[in-house]
C-alpha cells in the first residue's frame, strides 16, 4: 500500500510539475520577484571560454548568460523548433528577400561590453566571420553550417547584411546557435583570436566575475543589459548566478535535495527524478521534454558481414522500438521513437511514415522474421558481434544491454566492449575494431537540414566508414531546396535510404530530457536540448 | 649523518627522472586522444579539420621525444607548462586544488591519529578482553569499509535524519570556501570527507600500534622495568609506546602521502575540487601534460615523505645510524 501511494504521489507531483512546466501562460501571468543568486549545477567543467571552438554544454551552462547572441531560440517558448527571437538585433527576425538570399538584421543601440565598449554591426560580423570564415590554426567546430553564406557585412554601425549563396531554412537556425557568442571587434583585433579562449567580455545579462576551475563561475547581473523584464524594468531579475562544477550524477541529485543548488539544466534519469519528488513533494518541480539527442548502433562497414545491407537490416529489425521506448523510458534517458529527425519537428517523420522503415514496424514478430530471413539469405547461420560502448551508463550502457538482449532473438551473439570515453573514440574513429558501436547525435537549435548531416560516410561526425553517394546526392538537394514541402519530401527519401534500405545507422530511441528543479526556480522552461535557453535571464527566484 | 641526507637527496634525481620517462611512456601508451574526446564526445556536429587543428595547437603533432624534452625541461625552467585541456598553466590549475587536497589530508590524519593511537594502545594492554575484541571489530571494519562508500552512506544519512528532525534536508557544502575565509563553512563542508577517510585510515593505523606494541612488550627490557617495578602506565607511555611506533610512523606517512593525491574516489563523492579530482578529470580528457605533472607531485611527495620517515627512525630509536 504504500509502494502504490509512493507512486501514486510520485505520478501526481511529476504530473504537477509538467502542467507547471506546460502552463507558460499561468507562469508569465504572475509578476517575478527579483534578487537573489541562483546556484545551478554544471555536470561538466569548462575546457577554454571560447564557445566558437568547443562542442560542450559545460562551457555554455556557466558562460552562456554572460553573452549575447544576434537571435536566438525564443526563452518564453523554447519548445518551438521554429520560433526564433531578436537578442542583440531590433525588432522581428527579419525575413529574407531577394528570393530568400539576403537578410538585414538592425541592431540595438546603447547596448555595452562588459568592458564599457559599445557594441556595434562591426562586432558582429568580426564575431560571425571567426566562426565562419576563421583563419588557419583558429578551430571553429561548426563552420560547416554556414556554407551557403556568400558575404557578410555591415554598411553601417546598426546594420548587418548575411547574403547567402542559396535560398537554405538551414540558416536562421545555424544563426541561433548558443555557440555564436557575440565578441568585441576590438577584443579580436587588439588581442587575437584566441584571447576568449581565456578570457570573458560579453553583453549578455551577467557579467562576468570570476571562474575557479573546476569548482564554480560566478556572475552578477548586469544593470545594462537589453531586454526588458515583465515588470517594466531590464532583466535579469537575479542579482547574479552560481555554476558549480560536480560532474557526479550522485552529487547532483544530493545537492538539489540538500538545496545547494537549485537546478541542473542537462538532465536527470526517471530514477533520481522520482527520488527528489518523493523526498521534496512540492519543493521540487519536474519539466520534461523530448530532447535533440539520438542513440545510434553504428555498424561498421569495413567489418565483415556488416558491409552486407540485408545484415545491417536484419540487425535493425530485431530492435523492437514500440516496446523498448515503453519500458526503456522507465529506466533510462530514452524515450521517442523517431526517424533522422527531431521528432516534433515538422519535417520529422509520422508515425504512418515512420512504420514504413525497416525496424519501426509494430509487428515486432513479423520484423524478427524477416530479420531472419534476411540472415539467412545473407548467407548467415550464427552472427558473433563485437559491440563496443562507452563506459557511461546513461544512456549507453542500458540501451546498449537493451540492444544486445534484442539481437540474441534472432539468434545474433553480441560481446560488450564497454570502453572508457578516450579508448571509446579510439577504437571508433582510429583502430576502428568493432563491428557495432553505440554512437549518438546530439545537437542545439533544432535544425534539420544541418542535424542530418551525421549520417552521411563523409561528414566528420560519422563512424560507420562508409560511402554513399545517392544519399550525398539526396543531401544536396535537401540542402539547396528552398521549398519545405519538397525538402520533407526529400528528408523521407533520404530517411528511408539511411535507416531502412541501407541500414547505414541504427537508430533506437530519441533521448527524453527531465529536469527536476526546486519550486522556487521560476521563468525558466525546458527546452528541448540541453544547449538552449541558458542565457537565464528570465529566471527569477520565489523565494 | 649529513652526508647520508646528501646522498638521500642525490638519489632522487634518478628517482624523479625514472618516474617522469615511465609516466610519459605510459600515458601515451593508452589509447585515446584529447582532441577526438573534446570534439566528439558531446555528440555535437564537429569538423574533421577542428581536430587537426585542435592537435597542432596543443602540441600532440610534435615528435616524441620533442614531448619529453619539453615536459622535463619544465623543471629546469620552473615552468611546468599547460594544460592540454584547460589551456592555463599547470602551476594555476594545481595550486587552486593543492590547498583543499593538503587540508583534508592533514585533517584526516589527525582524525587517524586521534583514533588510531589510542584504540591501538588499549587494544594491545588489554589483549584478549572484550575492549580487545570491540577494537579489532572497529578497525576491520574500517579496513573492509572503502572511504567513498561510508562517504556516500555519511550524505545520505545527513540528508535523510536532518529532513526528519529539521524538517529540511541538509548535505555538507559543495563549494571550498578555505578556512580564514569561512571557518565555519570550510569545517562544515570537510570534517566528513576527514572522518570518512580517517576511519579507514585510522583502522589501518590502530592494528600496527596493537601488533607493533604487543611486540615490544613482550621484549626483556619490558620484564626488566616491570621486575623493577615501575608502574605500567610508565612503562608502556616511556618504555613501550616510542619503539613501537617506528611502523605505524611508516603507515601514518605514506598514508599521508597517498592522500596528497590519491582521494581519487572521495573527492568525488564530497564534490571536492582536489588533485584527486583533477587527476581523474585529466585521465579522462588523455590530458597528457597535466596528468603527467599530477603523477609527478604524487611521486614526489612520496619520495619526501620516505625521505622524512627515514629521518624520524633516528629520533624514534637511537639504535639507528646512517652511514
Amino acid at each position: 500500500m504504500k509502494v502504490i501511494f509512493s507512486k501514486l504521489a510520485v505520478a501526481t507531483v511529476v504530473g504537477a510539475g509538467l502542467a507547471l512546466a506546460a502552463g507558460g501562460v499561468a507562469n508569465a501571468a504572475e509578476m517575478p520577484k527579483r534578487g537573489g543568486i541562483l546556484t545551478y549545477l554544471n555536470p561538466a567543467e569548462i575546457p577554454s571560454y571560447d564557445a566558437h571552438r568547443e562542442t560542450t554544454f559545460g562551457v555554455v551552462h556557466p558562460l552562456g548568460p554572460m553573452y549575447s547572441l544576434l537571435i536566438r531560440v525564443n526563452p518564453d517558448n523554447p519548445q518551438s523548433a521554429t520560433d526564433f527571437t531578436c537578442d542583440l538585433c531590433e525588432g522581428k527576425v527579419p525575413s529574407p528577400t531577394d528570393g530568400g538570399k539576403t537578410f538585414t538584421f538592425k541592431i540595438r543601440k546603447g547596448i555595452k561590453f562588459q568592458s564599457g565598449a559599445p557594441l556595434t554591426a562591426h562586432d558582429i560580423v568580426a564575431t560571425y566571420k571567426k566562426i565562419m570564415w576563421p583563419p588557419d590554426g583558429i578551430p571553429s567546430s561548426r563552420k560547416a553550417f554556414y556554407r551557403m553564406v556568400d558575404t557578410l557585412t555591415a554598411p553601417d554601425d546598426f546594420t548587418v547584411v548575411f547574403k547567402l549563396k542559396w535560398p537554405s531554412g538551414a540558416f536562421i537556425p545555424a544563426l541561433a546557435a548558443p555557440f555564436n557568442w557575440i565578441y568585441s571587434k576590438a577584443d579580436l583585433d587588439k588581442h587575437g583570436l584566441n584571447w576568449h579562449t581565456k578570457n570573458v567580455n560579453g553583453t549578455g545579462p551577467f557579467l562576468f566575475v570570476q571562474d575557479q576551475q573546476g569548482s564554480f563561475t560566478e556572475g552578477k547581473r548586469n544593470p545594462n543589459y537589453h531586454h526588458m523584464g515583465l515588470d517594466g524594468k531590464p532583466q535579469p531579475y537575479l542579482d547574479g548566478i552560481k555554476a558549480i562544477v560536480a560532474t557526479k550524477l550522485a552529487v547532483r541529485v544530493q545537492a538539489i535535495r540538500g538545496d545547494r543548488a537549485a537546478i541542473e539544466f542537462r538532465g536527470f534519469p526517471p530514477a533520481h527524478r522520482d527520488e527528489l519528488v518523493k523526498a521534496l513533494g512540492k519543493d521540487i518541480t519536474v519539466q520534461e521534454s523530448d530532447w535533440n539527442c539520438a542513440l545510434f548502433f553504428t555498424p561498421n562497414h569495413e567489418s565483415k558481414p556488416f558491409d552486407d545491407a540485408r545484415v545491417r537490416r536484419a540487425l535493425t529489425l530485431t530492435l523492437d522500438r514500440w516496446s523498448g521506448s515503453q519500458y526503456l523510458s522507465k529506466i533510462a534517458i530514452v524515450k521517442t521513437v523517431g526517424g533522422v529527425v527531431f521528432p516534433n519537428h515538422p519535417f520529422a517523420a509520422t508515425k504512418a511514415e515512420l512504420t514504413k522503415l525497416a525496424g519501426y514496424g509494430e509487428d515486432a514478430k513479423a520484423n524478427l522474421a524477416e530479420a531472419k530471413r534476411l540472415l539467412k539469405e545473407a548467407g548467415i547461420s550464427t552472427l558473433k558481434v563485437n559491440f563496443v560502448n562507452r563506459g557511461v551508463d546513461q544512456p549507453y550502457k542500458v540501451v546498449g544491454t537493451w540492444g544486445i538482449d534484442q539481437w540474441k532473438k534472432a539468434g545474433i551473439d553480441a560481446t560488450q566492449q564497454v570502453l572508457p570515453t578516450p579508448a571509446f573514440y579510439d577504437t571508433l574513429r582510429k583502430t576502428k575494431k568493432f563491428d557495432i558501436a553505440i554512437d549518438f547525435n546530439c545537437q542545439s537549435v533544432i535544425n534539420p537540414i544541418a542535424d542530418i548531416t551525421k549520417f552521411l560516410g563523409t561528414s566528420g561526425a560519422n563512424n560507420g566508414n562508409y560511402k554513399d553517394q545517392p544519399l550525398e546526392d539526396i543531401y544536396a538537394k535537401i540542402e539547396k531546396s528552398g521549398d519545405e514541402t519538397e525538402q520533407r519530401k526529400l528528408i523521407r527519401d533520404y530517411e528511408k535510404r539511411a535507416l531502412s534500405d541501407e541500414a547505414h545507422m541504427l537508430l533506437t530511441l530519441w533521448w527524453y530530457k527531465i529536469n527536476p528543479h526546486r519550486s522556487y526556480v521560476k521563468g525558466w522552461k525546458i527546452a528541448p536540448s540541453h544547449y538552449l535557453n541558458q542565457q537565464l535571464d528570465n529566471i527569477w527566484l520565489d523565494k | 649523518m649529513y652526508k647520508y641526507i646528501a646522498k638521500r637527496l642525490m638519489l632522487m634525481i634518478p628517482t624523479l627522472f625514472g618516474a617522469a620517462v615511465l609516466v610519459f611512456i605510459l600515458l601515451r601508451m593508452i589509447p585515446g586522444d584529447i582532441c577526438e574526446v573534446r570534439m566528439a564526445g558531446s555528440g555535437m556536429y564537429f569538423d574533421q579539420e577542428a581536430i587537426d587543428v585542435c592537435r597542432e595547437n596543443i602540441g600532440l603533432n610534435k615528435p616524441l621525444p620533442l614531448q619529453f624534452i619539453e615536459f622535463v625541461g619544465g623543471y629546469f625552467t620552473l615552468d611546468l607548462g599547460t594544460s592540454m585541456w584547460t589551456e592555463k598553466p599547470i602551476t594555476h590549475e594545481i595550486q587552486l586544488r593543492f590547498a583543499l587536497s593538503l587540508q583534508v589530508a592533514i585533517m584526516a590524519t589527525i582524525v587517524a591519529i586521534a583514533i588510531a593511537i589510542p584504540l591501538g594502545i588499549i587494544s594491545a594492554v588489554k589483549q584478549n578482553t572484550w575492549i580487545d575484541y570491540a577494537v579489532r571489530v572497529f578497525s576491520i571494519a574500517g579496513i573492509a569499509m572503502p572511504s567513498f562508500w561510508l562517504g556516500i552512506l555519511i550524505i545520505l544519512g545527513l540528508l535523510v535524519y536532518s529532513q526528519a528532525w529539521f524538517g529540511e534536508p541538509w548535505m555538507p557544502p559543495i563549494v571550498y570556501v578555505p578556512p580564514w575565509e569561512d571557518p565555519i563553512g570550510n569545517l562544515s563542508q570537510l570534517i566528513w570527507p576527514a572522518v570518512a577517510t580517517g576511519y579507514r585510515y585510522s583502522a589501518v593505523a590502530a592494528r600496527m600500534t596493537r601488533s607493533a606494541l604487543l611486540e615490544v612488550l613482550r621484549e626483556d627490557y619490558i620484564r626488566t622495568a616491570r621486575a623493577k617495578g615501575l608502574i605500567e602506565k610508565v612503562i608502556i607511555n616511556r618504555h613501550a609506546l616510542k619503539n613501537a611506533m617506528l611502523p605505524v610512523v611508516t603507515i601514518i606517512a605514506i598514508e599521508f602521502a597517498f592522500l596528497i593525491g590519491g582521494l581519487v574516489v572521495t573527492e568525488q563523492v564530497f564534490n571536492l575540487n582536489g588533485l584527486g579530482k583533477l587527476f581523474v578529470t585529466s585521465v579522462g580528457n588523455q590530458d597528457y601534460t597535466m596528468t603527467q605533472q599530477l603523477v609527478m607531485i604524487v611521486v614526489l611527495v612520496f619520495v619526501l615523505v620516505n625521505f622524512a620517515v627515514d629521518i624520524f627512525y633516528a629520533w624514534l630509536d637511537p639504535r639507528i645510524r646512517y652511514s
